[in-house]
């Protein structure tokens, strides 16, 4: 980076240019490569799903089920059917329910069918649920899960970064003062994450919902909701603090514990200590030759994390009310409802898949060994 | 394996792992304590009795040690039967029939009132029922008529749910429930107080058969009950907390042994083999490692079954592949070309063999702190899968007194022992294990300890 003065400078901007347009093509390269491989990954998850469900029989079950309802109530309702005999209007509903299944495909082999499901499911066709609705009216489970979405990626995306930075502060700090009490403090608390963040939602609601009454118990804003923009944002954060704090919990001891302990193999590299000898200040060699090599592994480790995060949305979502995906999820369990159900678990999918390819991204842009490589594996 | 041991005596200088290895011990002795006393099929039997089997017991009343910590002590349930012996009976031939008259005396000293009060009888006649009157006195020497009706073969008589007595109460001593009222001295001003002493209940009965009979328990329900308190069917929490353990060890310890070591087998296998298996392992790792794990358990809890068995099943098969798979391949792919291995090779040892010989013992001092770091979050998903609902449907388990809690509202109703305690236990099991297997991983990656 740090190019001799005698380089003239226009020689100095070829060369930023160069490497500049090297990054970008590699990026772009990697960002591909990674995108296709999540893909197949996101299209072989969903198959599973897709498997699972109706090796449960389910989705056929409640299909036919459907069309025959349909065709009965239709054909019992029609005046012209009234004069035939109860027979004939059976005879006709059974042919009319056999033409219904085939035009459906119901009566191609499961191989075929499951295909179709799979277009349907990764295309985010899931078809209509049996009980619940989306907060708008919808029956679609589509519109029932993603209306959800972002009140869910609000409360989600908040805990992530806040984990993020204050882990690295921390960590960094911790590295700095290896040994100290508060070093010693987080390696003792570090099993403490061994709890999900429910779990700590629970304590927290008993300690200032129930007990100290100065935050909401749940939800995701006042009863009746602010009318200006401001008093709304603010009423969310208010809401969001023990849940978001959950997460934080949760998660924040084994992170700074995992990320201190990367931070101090790499400040026992040889570089560090010749930029020490070259009397480098304290905070140009934390961030430019200790925190720079650190970021890749953090990413990984960060990675896992935010995905752990992301499973314990239902019942996270559940406990502080918060209207967000997990919590209808929540529900369809508690009303069986199977297409919401299944609905959920794939657009689950798509979410895993593209936080991970999003961090594969920062990851490829923080450590250059990645993109240059075969690409695709991280 | 020397050096597994020579691990083991490290441990004594690990604080942490000292109080993991007691908690852990605490939770084994009591498992065995809870199979021992209360056997399965009675656990079950207990935990999904109805009100039968509990109606002596007040609903969601917090633990009785509660008291220690309070100025002003809250009642305990009395409850006395004539069928024990815990009352005082007096029989009386009369024309046609006979007279039975029982007296309940109790001494109350609670600073609280109680919670409700039942009176359940049994009566054994012919045709003609017996009549039966209540009678309530106070320390202070009132005699209140509780309620007149005619028995029933078995039957119960609620005193909170009686119009006329509460007609009656309302008028003798003040606007108050049956149950305050009862305790309390008439035309009080301000809050109402117990009033303190000695307590009588007659039952007075008027048979018409010769050879009737009649029995009754009365219950003066507490606010408090037991060691555990009791849940909202009146249930002692008592049964579900110690079966919690067993349940939670059994499942953790399963779960994280089938997975940590079905990994370490496949693992073993990709990096031995290499080429194409080791290729397609990778593959089928990146892929599982993506799969949305709860959102999979939760549609096989739905579609298929709940039975913790199953759910154990699918989670040791969800979670066998992961970060932990690529951990140990990389540790196989160094171990591969050990010279050891070599020779082993050169005495013509076959490639199962070598994995299961050469291979994978070497890496045990990693694969056991991995091992105890899984059972807590093990302990957790079962947990977490009971709170959302889809718990074993028979078993009493830790989270499913959690679900029970949440959804009846404990956490807003000031119930907080309902949660806590369950939740407590979980955190002391998940610490234990989580303590024990930080340390010993600090003492088997000794890079680490360095640090």
């Amino acid at each position: 980076m740090s190019a001799p003065a005698a380089v003239s400078a226009e020689l100095r901007k070829f060369l930023w240019a160069s490497w500049m347009q090297t990054t970008v093509v590699q990026l772009a390269r990697y960002t591909v490569i990674r995108g296709f491989t999540l893909l197949i990954t996101v299209v072989i998850g969903v198959y599973m799903t897709v498997l699972i469900a109706n090796m449960g029989g389910y989705v056929d079950q409640i299909r036919k089920a459907e069309i025959r309802e349909e065709i009965a109530i239709r054909i019992m309702n029609d005046p012209a059917m009234r004069m035939r005999s109860p027979e004939d209007r059976l005879r006709i509903i059974e042919e009319q329910v056999r033409l219904a299944e085939r035009r459906l495909g119901l009566d191609q082999p499961f191989l075929v069918r499951s295909a179709y499901f799979l277009q349907n499911a990764l295309t985010l066709r899931l078809g209509f649920a049996q009980l619940m609705s989306s907060d708008s009216g919808s029956r679609q489970v589509r519109w029932i899960l993603i209306e959800r979405l972002p009140t869910t990626i609000l409360l989600f995306a908040t805990a992530d970064l806040l984990i993020f930075f204050v882990s690295v502060l921390i960590a960094l700090m911790l590295s700095r003062r290896y040994g100290s009490w508060l070093d010693r403090a987080f390696v003792v608390l570090s099993p403490l994450s061994a709890a999900p963040a429910w779990f700590y939602g629970l304590f927290l609601i008993v300690i200032f919902a129930g007990w100290l009454r100065v935050l909401p118990f749940g939800g995701l804003v006042d009863a009746p909701p602010p009318p200006t923009f401001p008093e709304y944002a603010l009423s969310v954060l208010k809401h969001m603090i023990l849940p978001a704090s959950a997460l934080f919990i949760s998660s924040i001891f084994i992170s700074v514990y995992s990320w201190r302990t990367f931070f101090l193999i790499y400040s026992s590299e040889d570089y560090v200590e010749l930029a020490k000898a070259k009397g480098l200040s304290g905070r140009a060699i934390e961030y430019r030759y200790i925190l720079r090599p650190t970021l890749p592994p953090i990413v990984t480790n960060f990675m896992l994390t935010v995905i752990s995060l992301w499973m314990g949305a239902p019942i996270l979502e559940s406990v502080f009310n918060w209207p967000g995906m997990g919590r209808a999820l929540y529900q369809a369990i508690g009303l069986f409802d199977t297409p919401v159900i299944v609905g959920a678990t794939v657009i689950f999918a798509y979410l895993l898949a593209i936080t991970v390819f999003v961090l594969d991204i920062i990851y490829a842009i923080l450590d250059p060994r990645v993109r240059v490589g075969e690409g695709g594996q991280a | 394996m020397q050096s597994l041991r020579d691990a083991f005596h490290q441990l004594r200088y690990y604080p942490s792992a000292l109080v993991g290895l007691v908690i852990i011990g605490l939770l084994v002795l009591v498992s065995i304590y809870t199979v021992i006393a209360i056997p399965y099929s009675q656990a079950i039997e207990l935990w999904r009795a109805g009100e039968q089997t509990w109606r002596a017991l007040p609903r969601t009343a917090p633990p009785a040690w509660f008291n220690l910590f309070r100025r002003e002590k809250l009642p305990e349930t009395i409850a006395l039967d004539s069928r024990r012996g815990q009352v005082s009976r007096a029989e009386r031939s009369v024309e046609g029939g006979k007279q039975i008259a029982l007296l309940y005396a109790f001494e109350y000293q609670a600073d609280d009132f109680p919670s409700e009060i039942n009176l359940f009888y049994d009566a054994v006649y012919q045709a003609k029922p017996p009549f039966v009157s209540i009678l309530w006195r106070t320390p202070d020497g009132r005699e209140i008529l509780i309620g007149e009706f005619s028995a029933r073969p078995s039957g119960s008589f609620r005193f909170d749910q009686d119009e006329a007595l509460a007609r009656r109460v309302r008028r003798l001593i003040g606007d108050l429930p049956v149950s305050t009222g009862l305790f309390t001295a008439p035309n009080l001003q301000g809050a109402p107080r117990p009033l303190k002493g000695s307590y009588q209940v007659e039952v007075r009965v008027l048979a018409f058969e010769p050879q009737a009979t009649f029995d009754a328990e009365l219950v003066v329900y507490g606010k408090v009950y037991g060691l555990a308190g009791t849940d909202h069917l009146r249930r002692d929490l008592r049964i579900a907390l110690l079966w919690g353990a067993p349940v939670a060890l059994t499942f953790g310890l399963l779960a994280a042994v089938g997975t940590i070591f079905t990994t370490v087998i496949i693992a073993a296998i990709g990096a031995w083999f290499g080429g194409l298996w080791d290729d397609l392992i990778q593959r089928v790792n990146d892929v599982v490692l993506m799969l949305p794990f709860l959102p999979i358990l939760i549609m096989i809890g739905t579609l298929y079954s709940r039975s913790i068995w199953v759910i154990l099943g699918a989670s040791i098969l969800l979670s066998v592949f992961g970060t932990a798979m690529k951990t140990f391949r990389a540790i196989f792919i160094q171990v591969r070309n050990s010279p050891y291995i070599e020779a082993a090779r050169a005495y013509g040892a076959g490639s199962w063999r070598i994995i299961f010989r050469y291979l994978i013992p070497p890496v045990f001092p990693v694969v056991i702190p991995n091992l105890i770091i899984l059972v807590p979050s093990f302990v957790f998903l079962e947990a977490s899968l009971a709170v959302l609902g889809l718990g074993d449907p028979v078993l009493p388990t830790w989270g499913k007194v959690i679900e029970n809690a949440v959804a009846n509202g404990a956490p807003y109703r000031g119930q907080y022992y309902w949660v806590l305690e369950p939740a407590f236990l979980l955190m002391i099991t998940g610490l234990g294990f989580a303590m024990l297997g930080f340390a010993l991983d600090r003492i088997f990656n000794p890079r680490l300890r360095e640090m």
